[in-house]
């Protein structure tokens, strides 16, 4: 199924758990020290390098860019080192998550609160999801090297429901 | 003696950097497509397939396997009758990693210190483990290891009177409760015997060896083989998603250990098994 990020941020009912989907948009690199800076600023009260609210995160590092292609290996990150930043920035209004693995139910119940919806991509395939990344500019953070926020223009991103909206959970069944 | 210059070792080793996070070692896609083909599972095969489609932009497009091109591991046996000239070894080593990561626009993964965490932004310093052996060559296997499954791996020193049941559950458990988020399928290297620092490196040793390849010692041949059954009957599979293929090989390696003692350790090695070996 093809889904755009416009539409999805919208309304994450349209996704179920455990459907393939092919996403297309833009969504946003953000993982352990990114989160970890977001939250500090959230926090303090400083304001945020972008607007949060109905954005896709995907926690990705991605490798340099060597000259004449894209963007190098940028598969999925493990998810769960995230998990204690992301009811704060689901409450803040990110609605999609993309990652790798399993979620404890803290942020399952949290997803299903806000409405959002986590995704997952194959790890370890860095190379094959380049292919579906055609623009990436760089965004904040750039201290941070590859924690840093890029922006991803993606087409046809291929992915799979792992937790919807009502919090059913596609990795249940060993947890 | 024989006289190798340390800038030799130095391209050697940035030459490896490249091999290593661009091809997937044939043994390894040998399984993978056994598996796809044995999976039954539609999500099994079709990321199973994913896999084998990366390894081959990878290859094609020096694109590396994964963003994770992983701290950096040297394995090095150093002929006795080596004299190395110029800088020494572990700089010699070093200097090539830097180059390698460079040159290759791969992921520098390093941060200097635990808690500061400031990226030395040239993928050093690497891990270097070095035997001395006969000869007056240098072997050198590198092993680029990501972070996800590298955070998998454990060690628990047991009670020696216990025996296999206990080490079967330990590493059983491992791989249910933390193997299964670190990309499936996995190589599990376990060590067991000497004591808590050379434990782990027997483990992470045990990830170099080849896919089908057995233990010498027949009872720990048997014990790979039973492993490795168990370990794929959990319905874990590729990316903790189901089916039958969550581990490609268990590989352990055993040593001598203290009357008290009865060490074990695992380590997790995922899909993306990066290896690549020069002799100089």
């Amino acid at each position: 199924m093809k889904i755009n990020v416009n539409n999805l941020v919208l309304n994450t009912k349209i996704l179920r758990y455990g459907q393939k989907i092919f996403l297309s948009g833009a969504i946003y690199t953000a993982r352990d020290g990114a989160h970890k800076r977001i939250v500090d600023m959230l926090n303090n009260n400083e304001k945020l390098p972008i607007n949060i609210k109905n954005i896709v995160i995907y926690y990705c590092g991605p490798t340099f860019i060597k000259p004449g292609i894209v963007i190098g290996a940028c598969g999925p990150t493990t998810s769960s080192r995230m998990d204690f930043f992301t009811p704060r920035i689901l409450n803040e209004g990110v609605k999609v998550l993309i990652g790798k693995g399993t979620r404890t139910k803290i942020v399952i119940d949290s997803i299903k609160k806000n409405n959002a919806v986590y995704l997952i991509a194959t790890g370890g395939v860095g190379a094959f999801i380049s292919k579906s990344v055609k623009k990436v500019d760089l965004i904040a953070f750039a201290d941070l090297g590859p924690e840093a926020i890029y922006k991803f223009e993606v087409e046809n991103m291929p992915l799979i429901v792992a937790i919807d909206s009502d919090g059913n959970d596609i990795f249940a069944r060993n947890n | 003696m024989r006289k190798i210059r340390s800038d030799t070792i130095s391209n050697a080793v940035k030459k490896l950097c490249a091999e290593a996070n661009f091809n997937l070692p044939v043994d390894v896609l040998k399984a993978l497509r056994k598996n796809v083909v044995l999976e039954e599972e539609k999500n099994a095969k079709d990321i199973l397939k994913e896999i084998i489609e990366n390894a081959n932009i990878a290859r094609k497009e020096r694109i590396p396997l994964c963003q994770d091109t992983g701290i950096a591991n040297f394995f090095v046996k150093l002929g006795k009758n080596v004299f190395i000239d110029g800088k020494n070894i572990y700089y010699a080593i070093n200097r090539g990693v830097s180059m390698g990561y460079k040159g290759n626009y791969l992921r520098n993964s390093i941060v200097s210190d635990p808690i500061e965490r400031k990226n030395t932004n040239n993928n050093t310093p690497a891990n270097i483990y070095i035997d001395i052996v006969s000869g007056d060559k240098i072997k050198i296997t590198f092993l680029p290891k990501g972070g996800g499954s590298e955070n998998a791996c454990a060690l628990k020193m047991l009670i020696p009177s216990l025996g296999w049941c206990d080490v079967e559950r330990f590493i059983v458990d491992v791989v249910s409760n933390k193997g299964k988020n670190a990309c499936p399928p996995l190589i599990i290297g376990i060590g067991i015997g000497g004591d808590f620092a050379s434990v782990s490196l027997l483990s992470k040793k045990a990830l170099l060896r080849k896919i089908n390849s057995k233990n010498k010692i027949p009872f720990y041949a048997e014990k790979e083989m039973k492993l490795l059954n168990i370990i794929n009957s959990l319905n874990i599979g590729p990316m903790n998603l189901g089916g039958k293929t969550t581990a490609l090989a268990v590989f352990i390696e055993s040593r001598p250990t203290h009357i008290a003692s009865f060490p074990v350790a695992v380590s997790i090695q995922c899909h993306s098994c990066k290896r690549s070996t020069i002799v100089i």
